[in-house]
């Protein structure tokens, strides 16, 4: 998995690899993925819960030998600076899927997630590379924008929106829920 | 405000006298609610470490000033922050020393009896995993059933008396705890005795433990007599020691009875489960002081913190005992099985001897409460 920042905390016990965490992550922008090495087993259990607690989102946990290598990303929202994503519910979102009317789908999930499944044509540029990537895109298209859960989208959105892009919707919640085909 | 240290030990000394106390548990809310330091007098404020980084002034309010209040977490680092923290604030606190894990791992021997022959029968009891285990002690020589994996515990309680570890035993092949049987049976030269049934797959040599084939523990007659009592495993075995003692492994315990769904057969091993408790059991005195392989609840402790019942009672009382109705005792134990123990698959195979996970790992496995039992 990608990451923005890397966080060495192996061979520190409990309560040091979050203290650590919490530290760092204040340094990082909204939408930012920290990476956490860890050794301390205990670390998995109480970096989900911290991240359910504190509102970042836990994005897994990939084992190297000894190592755990915990990936989070940063809470926050751009709300404040104005840009109001329209949002489109899953299910109107999939009744568009199903008629085939020709859509354009962007995925932000991370490339685990999306090879797992997803909507046929969706196009994928993972959130943290949507800023320099935007340019991929056309300004002109209408764009529903899909994650996981939706707040990834929104961020993603969000970010575009900045650039440009008029005609963006956010679909809310994501695959999460996604009941149509994948692939 | 010196913050205190207490150790496994004094913590459990304080469940068994049932002390008013107070634990800030400071792990998180699953590892909590998964299992905790229990006692009848216990309050528990559960709040995780890491809700307490920017200061603990908002929990103030919600600790007693006029108990004793324990920090608690996995290992004890984090308690040790969190107790420093209220020290600032003006607590007196103490925090438990090597946390869960410490207490996971305490035993404490309590003397259940006297035997005929001047012999003792020790019942070690880890409290916070509610293992137990015995040693039979007659004329210098010592006979160990269901050793936990702390080893050294017995083997130096063993020669603090005097004792020569002669004989070891495993009731059956354990799910829930690592057995220490056969680490203890090699350092010590002592015999490893297993039911053959439930030791189809092990990796080590052993010496097959049947029905009708007594050991003599020291030159004397304390009689080990194993009884077949299959329904937890298929080889699950009993033991009389002395005519007096019923020690029960996981088939009978105090407040429930065993579960026949731990090497994955409930359907098929049920009827022997009936068959050992409704009919085996029942030839049996009265008058046996029954001795399990493990406890739930802290209200199985005796005062003394041991925990034993006679068999009698046990008729009366045992819920488990007295479901006269054949396909409700099947519903009973086939359908509202509690969850299973952590890991118990890869501590069946540690047991077997096919897989040597290293101290940590074995830690890790054994975490959590005890399961073997339905209620």
């Amino acid at each position: 998995m990608e990451s923005n920042h890397v966080l060495d905390a192996k061979g520190l016990a409990c309560p040091m690899p979050i203290v650590k965490t919490k530290k760092t992550m204040k340094d990082l922008e909204p939408g930012e993925v920290l990476e956490i090495q860890a050794t301390d087993k205990g670390s998995t259990a109480d970096l989900q819960a911290w991240a359910k607690s504190t509102g970042h989102e836990y994005l897994g946990t990939e084992t190297e030998g000894d190592t755990l290598r915990h990936f989070l990303r940063k809470a926050g929202a751009i709300e404040a600076e104005g840009v109001v994503i329209p949002e489109i519910s899953l299910d109107e979102f999939k009744e568009k899927v199903d008629k085939n009317e020709n859509l354009t789908v962007l995925d932000v999930r991370e490339i685990e997630e999306y090879e797992e499944g997803h909507i046929e044509g969706a196009i994928h540029i993972p959130l943290g590379e949507v800023e320099q990537r935007a340019g991929e895109l056309d300004k002109e298209d209408v764009i529903y924008v899909i994650c996981h859960s939706g707040r990834r989208s929104e961020l993603a959105a969000q970010t575009i929106a900045k650039k440009g892009f008029k005609q963006l919707f956010n679909v809310v919640p994501g695959m999460r829920d996604w009941t149509g085909k994948t692939i | 405000m010196p913050v205190n240290s207490m150790t496994a030990k004094e913590v459990a000394k304080k469940v068994v006298n049932k002390e008013s106390f107070f634990i800030l548990d400071v792990r998180n809310e699953d590892a909590f609610q998964d299992w905790k330091v229990e006692g009848e007098n216990v309050q528990y404020l559960n709040i995780p470490y890491f809700d307490l980084l920017d200061g603990v002034e908002e929990i103030l309010p919600q600790l007693p000033q006029d108990k004793e209040v324990l920090v608690v977490c996995a290992k004890e680092g984090s308690s040790i922050m969190v107790a420093d923290m209220l020290s600032e604030e003006g607590m007196t606190v103490s925090y438990l020393q090597g946390g869960m894990k410490a207490w996971s791992e305490h035993l404490d021997p309590v003397k259940v009896g006297d035997l005929k022959d001047g012999g003792e029968l020790y019942q070690f009891v880890r409290i916070g995993k509610g293992c137990l285990s015995y040693m039979v002690v007659s004329n210098g020589e010592a006979a160990l059933i269901d050793a936990t994996r702390m080893t050294e515990v017995y083997m130096d309680f063993a020669q603090e008396i005097g004792a020569k570890i002669t004989h070891v035993f495993d009731t059956h092949l354990h799910a829930d705890h690592i057995s220490g049987g056969r680490k203890i049976a090699e350092t010590t030269n002592a015999t490893y005795w297993l039911p053959p049934k439930d030791a189809q797959e092990v990796t080590f040599d052993y010496q097959p433990l049947e029905e009708g084939q007594d050991v003599t523990i020291g030159n004397t007659t304390i009689n080990i007599q194993p009884l077949y009592s299959p329904g937890h495993t298929i080889g699950s075995t009993s033991f009389i020691v002395d005519d007096t003692y019923l020690l029960s492994g996981d088939i009978l315990f105090i407040d429930s009875i065993g579960r026949p769904d731990l090497a994955g057969l409930a359907e098929d091993w049920v009827g022997d489960l009936r068959d050992t408790l409704y009919t085996r059991y029942k030839e049996l005195s009265d008058d046996l002081i029954v001795l399990p392989a493990h406890f739930m609840i802290m209200e199985e402790l005796n005062e003394d913190g041991s925990v034993s019942e006679k068999l009698g009672t046990l008729f009366e009382k045992n819920h488990g005992l007295n479901i006269e109705d054949e396909t409700t005792f099947r519903e009973m134990v086939t359908g509202n099985l509690p969850p299973q123990p952590n890991a118990y698959q890869e501590i069946r195979e540690t047991n077997m001897g096919k897989i040597n996970p290293d101290e940590e790992k074995q830690r890790e496995m054994e975490i959590g409460p005890n399961r073997c039992a339905v209620r």
